[in-house]
C-alpha cells in the first residue's frame, strides 16, 4: 500500500491530474452545471486536440533535452503551404503531405543546426519561430487563400462524432496519436534512449546511443504534430490566417511544464503533457463561464505553471522519502 | 602472420604509439602497451595524466589522432561505444554511467535493450526479461536492492558503482575497464571493488583497473602501468616493484 503511494506520489503528472479533477468541479459549482452540459464540452473538446497535439510534441522533445520555440509558427506554416498549393491546382492529399514534409524539414533543420553547432535549441527555434512566421507571411501573398473546402474530405478530420456527437473526429486523431507517441516513449527502445540522451546526455553517449538521431527525430516529430495540429484548426475554422498560433509555443510549454516534465529533460510524461494542456482549455473555457474578466485568463496560466513546477516537486521529494521496507 | 601463433599469453589489446590531442592539449604522446589475457592491470597516475583519455580510446568514445590498436591481434577502428562492445570491453566510467531519472533495469540495457518485436531496429521492450535479468545481475555481483524499478538516482555512489558492474558483467565482458571505481567508496564498498577485481581473471576476464589509491592497486592487480603526462613512464609486474618506486616515477 505504501509503495503503491510511493509510486503515486513519484509520478510527473499527479499535481497536474488532481488539480484538473478540482477544477473540474469547482467549475461546474460556479457555472450551476452548465459546464459540463453536452453543448459546452462539444466545445472544449473540439478545441483541444489543436493546442494539446503540439503540447504532445513539445513534451517529447523537452523530455529529450531540448526546446522547440517554432511550433507556433510551424502550426500556421504548413496549412498556409497546404492552401497555396491547392489554390495552384494541388489535390488535397498531395498538399497535405507537401505540407507535412516542409514540418519535417523545419525539424530536421532546428535538430541539426543545434547539434552540429552545438548551440541551445532555445536560441536555433527562437530564430526558426521568426524564419517559419515570415515564411508564413510570404508565401501566403497578403491574401490569406480561402480553402475550397469541396476538394477536401475534411469530416475525417474535423466532423462531430459520438453520442450526439460531442466529439469532433480531430479529438480521435489527438487521442491516437498521443497513444501511440506514449508507447513509443514508455514501450520502445526508442523511447528508452529518448530518456536517456535527455536524462543524461554523457551516459547515453558512452552507452552507444545515437544521440544526435535521437534528437533529430524528437525534432521532427514535435514539428510534423505541430503542422498537423494547425491544419486541423484551418480545417475547423476555414481558411489559414498568417497570424494564426501566435503564441503557441509557450502555451505549449507551459502545458508540458504544468503536466510535470522537467525542463532539465529526462523527466516527464506524454500523458502529463495532454493534462496540462487540458487545464489550460479547462481554465480558459470555465473562466469565461464564471463571467470572469477574460484577461485574467493569462495570468491564472502563468500563476498556474508556477504552482505546479513548486508543487510536483514538493510531492516528487515526499515520495522519494518516503520509506517503504522490504 | 601473427593471428596464427596466437597463444594464450598473446595480448588482448595492443596499443601502439597513441597520440590525442585535444585543441591544444596533447594529452597521450606515444602510448604503447599490451594487456594479456586473463591479467589485472592497475593503470595509476596524477591528475591529468592522460589515463581516462586512454581508456577512452580503448572504449571507443575517442578516436585517437595516431597510432594503431590491435583487439586479439586485429587491427581494429572502433568508431562509437557500440563496436567496443561488441568486441567485448566493456567500461565502467569514471563520471558515472547511469542516468539518475532512470530505473535500474533500464540502465541495465540502456542502448542494448531486449525486444519482443522490431522493425528497423526500433521494437517494443521485453520489459519482463529486463527486470528478470537485472535482478539475476545484481544479485550475481553480490548487491542487495530492492526492486529494480527504483530509481538510479535513489542508490548511494557505491550501489550505483554496483549497479555499473553488474551491467559489465551481464554482458559477459573479455575485458573490463574500471576508471576510478572506488572514488568516494567506503572501505567496506571499496574492498567489495578490490575483491571483485581479483576475481575477474578467474571469470576470464581482462581486468583494467585506475586509481589514485596505490594500496588499492597492490591489493588487486598483476601490473602496474604508471603513466605522466601523456607516457608511460613504468610498466612492471606488482612483484618486481612497489609503492615507493611507483610515487618516485610519478
Ligand atoms: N574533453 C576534453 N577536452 C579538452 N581537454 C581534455 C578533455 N579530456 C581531457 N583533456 C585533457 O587531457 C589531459 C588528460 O586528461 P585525462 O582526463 O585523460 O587525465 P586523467 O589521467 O584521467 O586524470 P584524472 O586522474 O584527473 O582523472 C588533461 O590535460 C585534460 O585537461
Ligand atoms: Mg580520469
Amino acid at each position: 500500500m505504501r509503495r503503491l503511494l510511493k509510486t503515486f506520489l513519484q509520478k510527473p503528472e499527479l499535481a497536474a491530474a488532481l488539480l484538473l479533477v478540482l477544477l473540474v468541479v469547482l467549475f461546474q459549482w460556479q457555472s450551476n452545471g452548465v459546464f459540463l452540459s453536452q453543448a459546452n464540452l462539444r466545445g472544449v473538446l473540439g478545441l483541444l486536440p489543436e493546442m494539446a497535439l503540439v503540447a504532445v510534441g513539445v513534451t517529447l522533445l523537452m523530455i529529450c533535452g531540448e526546446f522547440d520555440l517554432s511550433v507556433g509558427s510551424v502550426f500556421a506554416l504548413m496549412p498556409m503551404s497546404m492552401a497555396v498549393l491547392m489554390t495552384q491546382g494541388w489535390p488535397f492529399l498531395p498538399a497535405m503531405a507537401a505540407g507535412l514534409l516542409v514540418c519535417a524539414l523545419i525539424g530536421l533543420l532546428n535538430g541539426w543546426v543545434t547539434i552540429r553547432f552545438a548551440i541551445p535549441s532555445f536560441i536555433v527555434t527562437l530564430g526558426m519561430l521568426f524564419m517559419a512566421r515570415s515564411l508564413t507571411v510570404v508565401i501566403s501573398g497578403g491574401f490569406p487563400p480561402r480553402l475550397d473546402m469541396a476538394r477536401i474530405p475534411e469530416e475525417i478530420f474535423i466532423g462531430f462524432v459520438g453520442p450526439g456527437g460531442i466529439l469532433r473526429a480531430s479529438f480521435l486523431w489527438f487521442l491516437g496519436i498521443a497513444i501511440l507517441v506514449s508507447l513509443l516513449l514508455s514501450r520502445t527502445n526508442f523511447g528508452n534512449w529518448v530518456r536517456a540522451t535527455g536524462g543524461f546526455l554523457p551516459a547515453a553517449q558512452a552507452m552507444g546511443i545515437p544521440t544526435a538521431r535521437v534528437k533529430i527525430a524528437c525534432f521532427m516529430i514535435c514539428s510534423i504534430l505541430a503542422g498537423f495540429a494547425g491544419m486541423i484548426q484551418v480545417l475547423r475554422v476555414g481558411s489559414p490566417l498568417p497570424s494564426m498560433g501566435e503564441g503557441l509555443e509557450l502555451a505549449a510549454v507551459a502545458a508540458a511544464v504544468i503536466g510535470g516534465t522537467a525542463l532539465t529533460g529526462g523527466i516527464g510524461s506524454i500523458l502529463g503533457g495532454v493534462i496540462g494542456a487540458t487545464l489550460i482549455r479547462v481554465i480558459d473555457n470555465g473562466l469565461v463561464l464564471s463571467r470572469v474578466d477574460s484577461n485574467w485568463f493569462k495570468f491564472a496560466i502563468g500563476a498556474l505553471t508556477i504552482l505546479a513546477v513548486v508543487g510536483n516537486a514538493w510531492l516528487r521529494k515526499r515520495g522519494r522519502a518516503m520509506k517503504v521496507e522490504g | 602472420m601473427t593471428t596464427e601463433f596466437r597463444t594464450a599469453t598473446d595480448p588482448v589489446i595492443s596499443v601502439r604509439n597513441l597520440h590525442k590531442w585535444y585543441s591544444g592539449v596533447h594529452a597521450l604522446r606515444g602510448v604503447s602497451l599490451d594487456f594479456a589475457r586473463n591479467e589485472a592491470v592497475g593503470l595509476v597516475g596524477d591528475n591529468g595524466a592522460g589515463k581516462s583519455t586512454l581508456i577512452s580510446i580503448l572504449s571507443g568514445l575517442n578516436q585517437p589522432d595516431e597510432g594503431e590498436l590491435f583487439v586479439d591481434g586485429r587491427p581494429v577502428r572502433m568508431r562509437g561505444p557500440r563496436d567496443a562492445m561488441d568486441l567485448g570491453i566493456e567500461t565502467i566510467y569514471q563520471y558515472n554511467s547511469m542516468v539518475p531519472s532512470m530505473s535500474i533495469a533500464r540502465n541495465l540495457f540502456i542502448g542494448r535493450e531486449p525486444l519482443k518485436a522490431s522493425l528497423f531496429g526500433i521494437g517494443v521492450l521485453d520489459e519482463a526479461r529486463m527486470r528478470a535479468e537485472s535482478v539475476a545481475a545484481i544479485a550475481d555481483v553480490d548487491l542487495h536492492l530492492r526492486s529494480p524499478d527504483a530509481l538510479v538516482g535513489e542508490l548511494s555512489g557505491g550501489q550505483r558503482q554496483g549497479v555499473a558492474i553488474a551491467r559489465a558483467m551481464h554482458f559477459k565482458s573479455k575485458v573490463l575497464i574500471l576508471d576510478e571505481p572506488t572514488n568516494h567508496l567506503s572501505v567496506k564498498e571499496t574492498n567489495k571493488v578490490i575483491g571483485f577485481v581479483r576475481s575477474l581473471a578467474a571469470q576470464g576476464v581482462t581486468g583494467i583497473f585506475i586509481s589514485h589509491n596505490m594500496h588499492h592497486v597492490f591489493a588487486c592487480c598483476d601490473r602496474v602501468v604508471a603513466m605522466a603526462h601523456g607516457r608511460v613512464v613504468l610498466d612492471k609486474p606488482i612483484g618486481e616493484t612497489s609503492i615507493e618506486e611507483v610515487h618516485e616515477v610519478l
